[in-house]
This record gives C-alpha cells, sequence and structure tokens, in this order.
C-alpha cells in the first residue's frame, strides 16, 4: 500500500477509508474529519481508531465514573488521583503506594496463557511509570463451570500465565481469588493487580513538557503482535461464527520486562526523566498522544526510528502494535548521555524517537514525509463521550420478587454432609493448587498471602510499616442488585483489610460487565458505580483509579455484574497484625456481628440452582464500626485471630481456621443449618485468649457478639457433629487436584 | 568477613541472599554480572531468578557471564560457593557440580514450604546444622527435578555429597529426593530450596534457612 500523508489526505479528500472495520462509528468518522479539517491519513486513522476504542475511552462509562470524583471526600492521603496511570496514597513516613486493577478478560479467553501473562505485565508497567518499585500482585479470577471442558482449557492455562510472567518478574503474588459461575464459560475474568512502592518524591507524570526534550523509546523491538489487541478485543462482543482472533493477543517476554524494571528504577533513581509511559493497549499511538497532551501539547517523532522486530510493519501498524515491553520517556538532552549509558548497562534497547516542541500538534513523519498532524488531546482525552440509555432490565422485578426457599440441613448426619460439601465445592475449596504455582516469597516481605484474607507487604524493614491489599467481587448480590452489590463488595474489601487489624486507605476497582449497548447491562453498569461511588463517600475513601471491561458477553448472554473492588490499606507495624487463624488450644471463639436468614445470592442456595430473591442492604455505617474494632483489637492486642465471614458463611470460615494451622475448634450454635450456611455482611470470627474476653465485650460496645466455644483438639465439632480435620482436610484440598491435576 | 551475591539480568532473588546474608552477620556484597571483579569477598553466592530469562537452558548463558570465570577459579581455589535454585542450575552449567535440573515432574511451577533433611553438615554451607536434622524452607522453582546418570548417582550417595534431600512426596521428580549436592572439597553447595526465604518468621515459614548462612561465616573464620 502507498505511503498515505497529510499532503496526499489533503489533495483527496474523498478517498474511501475502512474506518467501520477499524471499529469507528459513522459519527465517529465524521468527527475526526471536522477536528482535522480533512479526511485523516491511514496513520491518524489508525490512531484515532485505537485510542477512541471503549477500552481507551471509557466512552460509555466516562459520564458514570466521574462520580467517583464528585462525590469524592477530600483525602490528605491521596497524592496523585483518577486520570494517570495510578493513583497514589501516601501512608506515612515519606512513603508512597500505587496500586491498581486491570482486565485482560478477552485476549485470556482467546489465548489464556499469554492473555493472563501480558495482563499481569501491563498492570506491572502502570504501576512502574508512576515511579514506583513494583512490590507485589494479585489477581482476581473469574471462569466457567469447574467441571466444563472449556474451564480445563482456560484455567490452567491462565494459571501458567499469571505464575509464569510474575513469577520471572519477582513479584509476590499475595492473593486474589477463584470463582467459577456457569456466566463466564465463553467470557473468563483475569484481572490484575499491582502495588508499587515509592518516596513522595519520586512520583513520575505522563507529561512531555519542555520544549527540545527529547521523546526515548527504550524496552522491547516493536513486532507485529497484539496490533489493535484493545480495540479488536476488548471493545467487541465475541460472536461464535467469527473468525479466529489469536494475532491480536500480543505475546509477552518477562524477563525483557523484568530487565526493564531494573533499568527503569536506576533511570528514575537518578532523575533522568521528565516525564514518561509505559507502552501498554493502543502502543505508541497512546503514549505519544498522552504524553503529549499531558504537557504543552507540541511533539515531534520521526517513526522510522523506531526499532523493529519486523522490518515490513507499515508506519499505521507501528502506530497501532501492542508489542510488550516497552516505555516512552521524555528526557532533558543533557541528560540523554547517562539515559542511554543505563540502557546500555541492562543491554535495553534505546532509541531518541523525536522531540517535544513548543507547537501544540503532535506531528509524526516517515522518512521525512508528514503522516499524522493532530492535536494530541483530541485523540487521548477528547474521544466521543456517549450518554448510553440504560433501563432496569426486567428479570431484576422478577428475581428479587422470589422467596428461595434452600433445604436446610437438619439432622446431625445432614449437617456434617453440608460442611464437609461446602469446604469440597469449588467455589469454596482450597486454592493451593492454584497459588503453589505463584511466587509468594521472593523478595522477603510478604506477611501475608492466600489463604489469608488479605496479602500484606512490608515495605520498610526498619520500622515495619506495612501495606494490605484485598479485592472482593460477589457478583451473586450484584445480579440481584447492583447497587448494593458495589457497597457490599467495597465493604467486605475493607473488611478483609481489617482484620489483620489495618486501616483501610484507598479503592481502586475493576469493573467486569456484558455489552454497554445492552439496557439492562448498561443499568447494572450505571446503578454499579452509583453504589461504589456512595459507598467511597460513605466509609470516606478515595476512588485511586481502575479499570472498565465492557463486552465480556457471549451472543446474548452477559457476565453476572463483577465489579472487583480491591481496598489498600496501611499498618504500622506488620509484625503486630492479627493472623487468621489460631495456632494453640484453649482460646475462646467468639462470632462478631449479627447474622439473619437470608440466603438470597449464597453459596447455599447457588449450590440448589437458586439465584433469585433480595441481596443484603450494606449498612456501611455498622461496617465502620466493625472496622474501628477490628483495629483497635489489634493494636490492643485483643485478638490471638480474626477471619472474615463471607461466601459459604461461619462453616467456610471455620474450615479455613482449624485447617490453617491443625488445630481444631467445638462450637454450639442454635439453628444450626441456618447460622452455618447464612452469609450476612458485616461479620467476623476472632479468637481471643479467655482473659481478654471483658476488653473484646468492652470494645465491642453494641456491635453483637456470641460465644461460640473453644479451640484445640483434633476435629471441627458443631454441637453433637464431629469432623476429624484429616476428613475435613481431604474434602477441602482434593478438589482443585481432583477438577486440574 | 565477605559474602559477594551476584546479579544476572532476570535475577530475582538477589536482595533477599544479601538481606540473608548480612543477618547472618557477615558483610554482604552485591556484585554485577559483567563486572570480572569479585571485590575481595571470601564467599560468593549465586541466587534465585531467571537469569538471561532461562533462555536456552537454565544457567546456560549466566555461566559465561564475566565475572563467572573469576567465580570458578576462585570456588576452584576452595572459596565458599553457594548456588541457589537458579544458581544451583548454573554451578551444573559451569560443570562445577555434575547433573542437570530438569522440568519438575507435573509439569508446574511450584512454590511451597518444604521439608528437608540435612545429610551432609560438613560443607562450608552446612556446618551449622546437625547430620539429620530436619529443617522447612521454601521450595519455589518450575525445573528442580535433580537428574544424573546412575554412576554419577553412586558417586555422589558414596562420597556422602548429597547435602539435603527432599522429606516426605517427590515434590519434582529429582533422583533420590536430592535437593542439594556438594563437590567433592565441600566449598561448593548447589540447593533448589530457598533458605534465604526462610530467616524470620514474620515473611518465612521458619528461620531454619538462616543455618547455611552463619554456617559460611564460621568456614571463613576458621
Amino acid at each position: 500500500m502507498a505511503l498515505d500523508t497529510v499532503a496526499i489526505a489533503t489533495a483527496n479528500p474523498d478517498t474511501t477509508q475502512p474506518f467501520a472495520e477499524l471499529g469507528l462509528k459513522g459519527d465517529e468518522y465524521a468527527r475526526i474529519k471536522e477536528i482535522l479539517g480533512r479526511r485523516p491519513t491511514s496513520s491518524e486513522l489508525a490512531m484515532y481508531s485505537v485510542m477512541w476504542s471503549e477500552h481507551c475511552s471509557y466512552k460509555s462509562s466516562k459520564v458514570h465514573l466521574k462520580q467517583f470524583g464528585d462525590k469524592a471526600v477530600k483525602s490528605d492521603a491521596l497524592l496523585v488521583g483518577i486520570g494517570e496511570n495510578a493513583g497514589v496514597v501516601d501512608v506515612g513516613q515519606g512513603y508512597a503506594v500505587t496500586f491498581k486493577v486491570e482486565s485482560h478478560n478477552h485476549p485470556s479467553f482467546i489465548e489464556p496463557y499469554q492473555g493472563a501473562a501480558t495482563g499481569v505485565g501491563g498492570i506491572v508497567r502502570d504501576i512502574l511509570t508512576m515511579g514506583a518499585r513494583p512490590i507485589a500482585v494479585m489477581d482476581p479470577l473469574r471462569f466457567g463451570p469447574a467441571d466444563a471442558a472449556d474451564t480445563r482449557r482456560v484455567l490452567p492455562g491462565v494459571i501458567a500465565g499469571v505464575g509464569g510472567y510474575g513469577n520471572c518478574l519477582g513479584l509476590p503474588n499475595i492473593g486474589g481469588e477463584v470463582v467459577f459461575d456457569e456466566t463466564y464459560l465463553g467470557n473468563p475474568l483475569v484481572n490484575a493487580l499491582c502495588v508499587g512502592v515509592m518516596k513522595h518524591s519520586d512520583i513520575k507524570l505522563a507529561k512531555a513538557a519542555g520544549a527540545g526534550n527529547l521523546v526515548v523509546l527504550y524496552g522491547a523491538k516493536t513486532g507485529g503482535d497484539g496490533i489493535g489487541g484493545v480495540s479488536v478485543l476488548a471493545s467487541e462482543t465475541f460472536v461464535a461464527t467469527g473468525p479466529a482472533k489469536r494475532p491480536a493477543v500480543q505475546v509477552g517476554d518477562p524477563f525483557v520486562e523484568k530487565v526493564l524494571i531494573e533499568c527503569s528504577l536506576e533511570i528514575f533513581a537518578e532523575d533522568l526523566v521528565v516525564g514518561i509511559q509505559d507502552l501498554g493497549g493502543a502502543g505508541l499511538s497512546c503514549a505519544t498522544s498522552e504524553l503529549a497532551s499531558g504537557g504543552s501539547g507540541g511533539m515531534k517523532v520521526e517513526l522510522d526510528r523506531v526499532p523493529l522486530r519486523d522490518a515490513t510493519l507499515s508506519p499505521e501498524e507501528i502506530l497501532m502494535s501492542e508489542s510488550q515491553e516497552r516505555m516512552c520517556a521524555i528526557v532533558e538532552p543533557s541528560k540523554i548521555d547517562r539515559f542511554l549509558e543505563i540502557c546500555k548497562k541492562w543491554d535495553v534497547t534505546v532509541t531518541v524517537i523525536g522531540e517535544v516542541t513548543d507547537g501544540d500538534r503532535l506531528e509524526i513523519t516517515w522518512h521525512g514525509e508528514l503522516i499524522v498532524d493532530v492535536p494530541p488531546r483530541t485523540v487521548a482525552h477528547e474521544g466521543p463521550v456517549y450518554s448510553r440509555p440504560f433501563a432496569e432490565p426486567a428479570y431484576i422485578a422478577r428475581v428479587n420478587a422470589e422467596v428461595i426457599n434452600p433445604v436446610i440441613p437438619q439432622t446431625a448426619q445432614e449437617i456434617k454432609d453440608a460442611i464437609l460439601m461446602m469446604a469440597a465445592t469449588p467455589n469454596l475449596a482450597d486454592k493451593s493448587w492454584v497459588t503453589n504455582q505463584y511466587d509468594r516469597y521472593v523478595q522477603g516481605n510478604t506477611v501475608q498471602s492466600q489463604p489469608d484474607d488479605s496479602g500484606m507487604v512490608r515495605i520498610d524493614e526498619k520500622s515495619h510499616l506495612g501495606v494490605a491489599v484485598a479485592t472482593d467481587a460477589n457478583a451473586n448480590w450484584s445480579y440481584l442488585n447492583p447497587y448494593e452489590g458495589a457497597k457490599l463488595a467495597l465493604a467486605e474489601a475493607a473488611r478483609n483489610i481489617a482484620t489483620a487489624g489495618a486501616i483501610p486507605l484507598a479503592v481502586t476497582n475493576c469493573l467486569n460487565f456484558g455489552s454497554p449497548e445492552d439496557l439492562g447491562v448498561m443499568w447494572q453498569f450505571a446503578e454499579t458505580v452509583r453504589g461504589l461511588a456512595d459507598g467511597c463517600l460513605e466509609m470516606g475513601l478515595p476512588v485511586t483509579g481502575g479499570n472498565v471491561s465492557f463486552y465480556n458477553q457471549t451472543g446474548d448472554v452477559a457476565i453476572l455484574p463483577t465489579p472487583v473492588i480491591g481496598v489498600l490499606g496501611v499498618i504500622d507495624d506488620v509484625r503486630t497484625r492479627t493472623p487468621m487463624s489460631f495456632d494453640r488450644a484453649g482460646l475462646e471463639l467468639y462470632l462478631i456481628g449479627a447474622s439473619d436468614e437470608n440466603l438470597s445470592g449464597s453459596e447455599w442456595a447457588y449450590l440448589q440452582g437458586l439465584r433469585g430473591g433480595q441481596a443484603p442492604t450494606a449498612d456501611l455505617q455498622r461496617e465502620m464500626r466493625l472496622i474501628e474494632l477490628l483495629v483497635k483489637g489489634r493494636t490492643d492486642q485483643i485478638f490471638t485471630a480474626a477471619h472474615d465471614l463471607s461466601q459459604g458463611g461461619l462453616t467456610a470460615t471455620l474450615t479455613e481456621m482449624v485447617l490453617r494451622h491443625n488445630i481444631g475448634a467445638a462450637i454450639t450454635l442454635e439453628n444450626t443449618g441456618m447460622n452455618l450456611l447464612v452469609e450476612t455482611p458485616g461479620r467476623v470470627l476472632v479468637a481471643i485468649e479467655p482473659a481478654k474476653a471483658a476488653a473484646l465485650k468492652a470494645a465491642a460496645g453494641d456491635i453483637p457478639l456470641t460465644y461460640l466455644g473453644t479451640t484445640g483438639g483434633d476435629a471441627l465439632i458443631v454441637n453433637d457433629v464431629e469432623i476429624p480435620l484429616s476428613q475435613l482436610r481431604t474434602a477441602h484440598t482434593s478438589t482443585f487436584q481432583k477438577l486440574f491435576g | 568477613m565477605k559474602v559477594g551475591v551476584i546479579t544476572f539480568p532476570g535475577t530475582l532473588d538477589d536482595r533477599d541472599a544479601l538481606r540473608a546474608a548480612s543477618v547472618a552477620g557477615t558483610t554482604a556484597i552485591s556484585l554485577w554480572h559483567d563486572d570480572a571483579d569479585l571485590k575481595g569477598v571470601d564467599a560468593v553466592i549465586l541466587p534465585g531468578g531467571f537469569s538471561y530469562g532461562d533462555y536456552l537452558r537454565c544457567g546456560a548463558i549466566s555461566r559465561f557471564a564475566p565475572v563467572m570465570k573469576k567465580v570458578i577459579d576462585a570456588a576452584n581455589g576452595g572459596m565458599p560457593l553457594l548456588g541457589i535454585c537458579n544458581g544451583f542450575q548454573v554451578l551444573c552449567e559451569a560443570h562445577l557440580l555434575p547433573g542437570a535440573l530438569t522440568r519438575n515432574k507435573d509439569l508446574h511451577f511450584l512454590c511451597r514450604d518444604q521439608k528437608l533433611v540435612i545429610e551432609n553438615n560438613s560443607t562450608a554451607w552446612t556446618s551449622d546444622y546437625t547430620q539429620g536434622q530436619e529443617i522447612v524452607i521454601p521450595l519455589k522453582n518450575g525445573e528442580g527435578s535433580f537428574q544424573c546418570d546412575d554412576q554419577t548417582l553412586a558417586k555422589l550417595e558414596g562420597e556422602g555429597r548429597i547435602v539435603a534431600r527432599y522429606v516426605g512426596e517427590n515434590p519434582n521428580g529429582s533422583r533420590n529426593l536430592i535437593a542439594g549436592i556438594t563437590n567433592e572439597r565441600g566449598n561448593i553447595v548447589g540447593l533448589m530450596p530457598h533458605p534465604e526465604h526462610a530467616i524470620e518468621t514474620l515473611t518465612g515459614p521458619s528461620t531454619d534457612g538462616l543455618g547455611f548462612f552463619t554456617s559460611v561465616l564460621k568456614a571463613m573464620v576458621k
């Protein structure tokens, strides 16, 4: 194909262009022509099409997401807010922490290993781009039914990909989720979270300031992989009969990324960059337009200088390529020699591809010919915004009106069977088969990891300052009531931080939904964002960033609305954390929080095929009092152990606690079946020394407290039901081995 | 007493090894693969990771790094040298130790707390353990299955050169449950599990790993 230049585009205004094939709507194409005052060149068209894709532009979600800013409480802890690569939070002692969760759902369905691997790679580069050393990753994952044939294709590949990439980067994997539901069968969710730490003074931003400063591309060479990956994959619903989409999946090389991380950190430490941006979705189109847009606006790039893996790539392909492990930096001319020296030390390919100008256009040339001449803001930040119509879907009234009556175990045998069944069911079974494929020890600072309520890492070896991170979503509740579901997921993630005694500080999110062109899905999304924004406002927690993944839908079947909420907490001394389980006999067990009898959305109801009913109403005031109690319990050393009650209720919590250190427990329980299985939010099981009972009661105030029993022995005993720990362990630990071994 | 820890591109556990050596009371010094200078250290650790991305074979490229010539010469002269995980793989590729580490038998990367028995406490790195002592330290690798020919195996067993063995189920298919071996002289040790991740109970399963680093301190003082 002949080179399409600005001059040619001006001279030939009527050339037919494949805007629809690139995912642009007719009115979007018309708007590009209006902005430029001519038709776009093919390179400009490529840039606009990827940058205006749903994935990059948030065009369907923007109008809703602004609530996170509008409703936010003023937080002194927030150093960098939404809009940059990741938000940054002050955690004290001069340290700042950045964290973010992103989706890599569609690529992971097509090519599970590479899709998941590059998902980890992408979020790690986002964190690095802020100037931070990445210190941990987490992976909330969702798959189709555990025994489905395609789950056996997707799950092992995803787990190996997450491990293969993260392990090779030297990042401990400190937690996540593995959840199964039939709606994820054609649309698995692979979300990846990364946490990074830096000193306040080291924060970096994506801006190209200072005319004459150099635009430097470093890292891997550019290849033909992942061309248009985000726009092609993440912005489209899968069609069963469509062509194979594998060419659009990126291929990662974690070794190159590990070297890129160390090289970048050395460059940052010597203060050699003015601005920096990683190349992720939309590749160079994104990096150059966002850097220029974040600065004064002017930038000149000689695209033919970009080092290529495949010399036959066209300028359009180079602009759209999503080759992994690349970064783009803005460097003052006086510092470029040192910059190049450090890249040479790490054997990192580095090329000066352009410079910042004092104009307001992004100009890209190809062997001297001008092929892109655009106002960068129109590419990066002024994409189309849609107020898509939405309406409460018909199913809501129907399922909310349902009164579900799951069979409740009554006899001793039924209760024993229920406890063992819940211990073994894939959603609640031991996940070691998964997490044993992840390195949790590297860096030597991991204090908590799966199966703890939250992941916790030490960030200062002298002061013992640390951070905790938890991610949660309860899609069953979000399906019944997306507004409450979002608040409940927020409350659960915050509670999971607090059970260890850490103080919740900030929120990130990954909002996974079906097609925004579906009225009902868009309503689920709108309600979720409204719920999360209201919840964050009420709990005083800022949203520092996030990610939206639409089009998780096959045909008419959308996934359950799945807002994954990540909460970051801080703990001043990780040595004093409250562990999730007890390692000795003779402790007293108390249930904190009130239980009701609503099994809607519970695992027990799900196992009986019952999906209707009404989600609980989140009581965030009560959740906040509970968090206060949990933090006080740690600082006053009241608790020996504390563990959250969530999916699977008391029986799941008890199973995990007794198996952790192989110390049994004996409890008495009224209304036994119901109280073992109900998932009422806002509850925590704690173990205390008997002498601390008075202190616990005093600290709890008006929060209900129920004495359940004591720890010890080699069985889990509930009233007259006795289950040897060995039997419980076999039930809990053999599920994944059997399914995926 | 100075212990050097080498960083190759792709090394991951270098900072952990430096920390462990410091906690044990040695002066820990960072060494760079491209720098043929051991900076006067008395012992060297090749830490875990994926040096050079494990391209070709694990450890196959690192063994040619400029610093390795010096390391090999010094080790042949008796300097204590410990290769952990990827470091063990480098030692095998450099022919300082026999055998090879191959893909785990179930083909998965495996990270878990692993029980070991110390079989030889007369090496430079294990004198602080008792023979037959059981310890628990993390095991984490994708290619940790120790393989060698029958003759080599008989020689290793016959000369008491098995430093540590896995206890219980074989985690990766290693011959004779071998987790670590030494050379004839006992100054070079290759170990698949990670003692540097077990030096404090806060972040590891135990403090059982510290003995490797305190042992070498004593070996150097002697």
